[in-house]
């Protein structure tokens, strides 16, 4: 038997089609039933359904043998226990700083407000800027404007939500997409299922080219 | 202030408790007896050495993992043993000396101030062995074979066998040219088997066209022995390092696959497991309950030297609290027998039970104002005394 870890939401709806070319379909829609193991059409594989930021975790830990998490998880979790043999090529967006509009640029120490505490901490060790990091779970747009913290962190995609909220974005600290993250004891006792699906995956991304 | 919750422990901190205890400690026997038949000696390093020594080979991480304090006799700084290896290499190298191949065994608690990422224990409890003195794989199968052995006495199934060898990068690395600060931002992409960065990487690189691909190749030789063929042909042109090391794995496995004809292996030309120290064959094992290796280990050729004589070794560890909690629980609790005596001031009492310990059966007499003890305890028997005799009379 072979779990595969995925997150509810655009991860799980742009993960269905390739998921689908290698004959995996869910049985059951996670949008209507509370079921949080998913049995397949395929016979040995089934799907976990869960959040986002808990895919790594779960297949470290081997409670998957597979996953499909964003590059951002893993920046964040430290993802050197697992394998990450693919770039699914799906989620795409940007993980960046922004500001308020014309904000001027900030001497000395600043203040980030983030979900990715780890990620943005290294960021600016690397370019040589002092920062304390405020973590938020979310709505890290507010930040800015109530005086909470000079700039955020967090990944962007259209720069609708920045836009709306007076804030632009500044630089871009890496680009974002989902990967496919495998156990490394499953890498290794159920190679031919996993590497045949491996295959099959790269089958497809390289006819979407 | 008082302080609460004082029967807290630190964090990754933990007792081991009588049921726990019993089976963790008969394993340590078994496994040690195992060792002693397999003509491996046992030794016990001291439990904090001089930082220098007990980091001696090893890299940054273990440095990290290492409680340190201040020795007020010698102004040194010295170490709580993360891992015991290094000390058995002293041991061989400063105080035995032999010149003949040594082969040594341990088991120790350890201490590691952050745990492994996934086992939150703190303080495994190692233990291993050595061989000392002889470089070839016949040494490195038969320390394979003895981690396969503990395995078993343990009482594993369905271990799976994966096997490395970290020359081949190395010597790739060495080939094509690259900085230290290239080689091991390349072994962190590799260790992910992480191909888009890896591939971004490399062609970031300033080497050979033809070394470019190959690292890029690289992280896809994992799997059957189908792997080997095909690394045979990618590493065709790479040199005598690479293909010796190909040719040793090949005659490992072969080995193995006669002497162990159902055991999985794999291989990973990618996995380099302790980069940093070793140098030739690397081996995992893995058992399909833990979603990581449950022992390891491999060659590490010179890492006496510091101790003034460099010494080829291979080797394995594990840690015991970790294969214990992956046996079943037997019931032996159950099976044990326990005989309870009643509290009497009499000679013959004592002499029975005297004989009955020496036999190996566990007594526990009455203490004063415990008369309902028995009921709690689970005995197996009580003794009574009849016609002048004290006998052991059946319970439950």
């Amino acid at each position: 038997m072979l779990t595969i870890a995925v997150s509810k939401g655009r991860i799980y709806d742009d993960a269905l089609p390739l998921l689908e070319e290698a004959g995996i379909v869910p049985i059951d829609n996670p949008k209507t039933s509370r079921k949080l193991i998913l049995r397949t059409t395929k016979e040995d594989v089934q799907l976990v359904i869960i959040r986002a930021t808990d895919v790594p975790t779960f297949v470290e830990y081997g409670a998957a043998d597979m996953g499909i998490a964003g590059k951002d998880v893993l920046l964040e979790h430290g993802a050197e226990s697992l394998y990450e043999p693919l770039d699914l090529g799906i989620a795409k967006c940007r993980l960046m700083t922004a500001t308020p509009v014309d904000a001027p640029k900030i001497e000395g120490r600043i203040r980030v407000a983030t979900k990715y505490v780890k990620t943005a901490q290294r960021y600016f060790a690397d370019i040589g800027v002092q920062a304390e990091i405020i973590k938020l779970y979310g709505a890290m747009e507010l930040a800015p404007l109530v005086g909470l913290a000079d700039c955020i962190v967090d990944v962007v995609d259209t720069g609708n939500t920045l836009k709306a909220n007076g804030l632009e974005p500044r630089e871009l600290i890496t680009h974002i997409s989902s990967r496919l993250v495998v156990n490394k004891a499953s890498m290794k006792m159920k190679h031919q299922l996993i590497q045949s699906l491996l295959d099959q995956f790269e089958k497809t991304l390289a006819k979407r080219q | 202030m008082q302080k609460r919750d004082t029967w807290l422990l630190p964090q990754g901190i933990e007792d081991v408790l009588p049921k726990d205890a019993r089976q963790l400690e008969s394993l340590r026997r078994q496994l040690l007896d195992v060792f002693a038949c397999w003509g491996y000696e046992l030794v016990i390093p001291p439990v904090v050495d001089f930082l220098d020594s007990l980091l001696t080979g090893s890299g940054h991480d273990l440095d990290l993992q290492t409680f340190k304090l201040t020795d007020q006799v010698s102004g040194e700084m010295l170490g709580v043993c993360a891992d015991i290896t290094p000390q058995v290499a002293r041991i061989d190298a400063h105080n035995l000396k032999h010149t003949r191949p040594t082969r040594l065994c341990y088991v120790g608690t350890t201490l590691r101030t952050l745990g492994d990422s996934l086992e939150k224990t703190r303080s495994p409890m190692q233990i291993g062995a050595e061989i000392y003195g002889h470089s070839g794989i016949e040494s490195d199968l038969e320390v394979i074979r003895l981690m396969l052995e503990m395995l078993s006495v343990t009482g594993l199934q369905n271990i799976h066998l994966d096997l490395g060898h970290v020359e081949i990068y190395r010597s790739l690395a060495e080939q094509s040219g690259l900085s230290e600060a290239q080689e091991t931002e390349l072994f962190d992409a590799l260790q992910r088997k992480a191909r888009t960065e890896l591939d971004e990487l490399v062609d970031s690189f300033d080497i050979a066209e033809n070394y470019k691909a190959i690292f890029k190749t690289l992280p896809t030789l994992n799997g059957g022995v189908d792997v080997l063929v095909k690394a045979s042909k990618v590493l065709a042109n790479t040199g005598d390092i690479v293909l010796k090391a190909l040719k040793e794995l090949q005659t490992v496995a072969d080995k193995l696959n006669g002497l162990f004809p159902s055991l999985p292996i794999s291989f990973d030309l990618s996995e380099l497991r302790g980069y940093h120290y070793h140098t030739g064959i690397v081996f995992a094992s893995f058992v399909p309950e833990l979603g990581r290796e449950v022992a390891r280990g491999g060659r590490y050729d010179n890492i006496g030297e510091f101790f003034g004589r460099a010494r080829a070794a291979t080797g394995f560890s594990a840690d015991l609290k970790l294969l214990n909690s992956l046996v079943k629980q037997t019931n032996e609790e159950d099976t044990a027998q326990l005989v309870y005596a009643p509290l009497a001031d009499d000679a013959a009492l004592t002499e029975v039970i005297r004989d009955l310990r020496a036999q190996g059966i566990a007594v526990v007499q009455q203490l004063p104002g415990h008369v309902d003890e028995i009921k709690e305890l689970v005995c197996t028997g009580m003794l009574e005394k009849q016609n002048q005799n004290w006998v052991i009379k059946p319970l439950g």
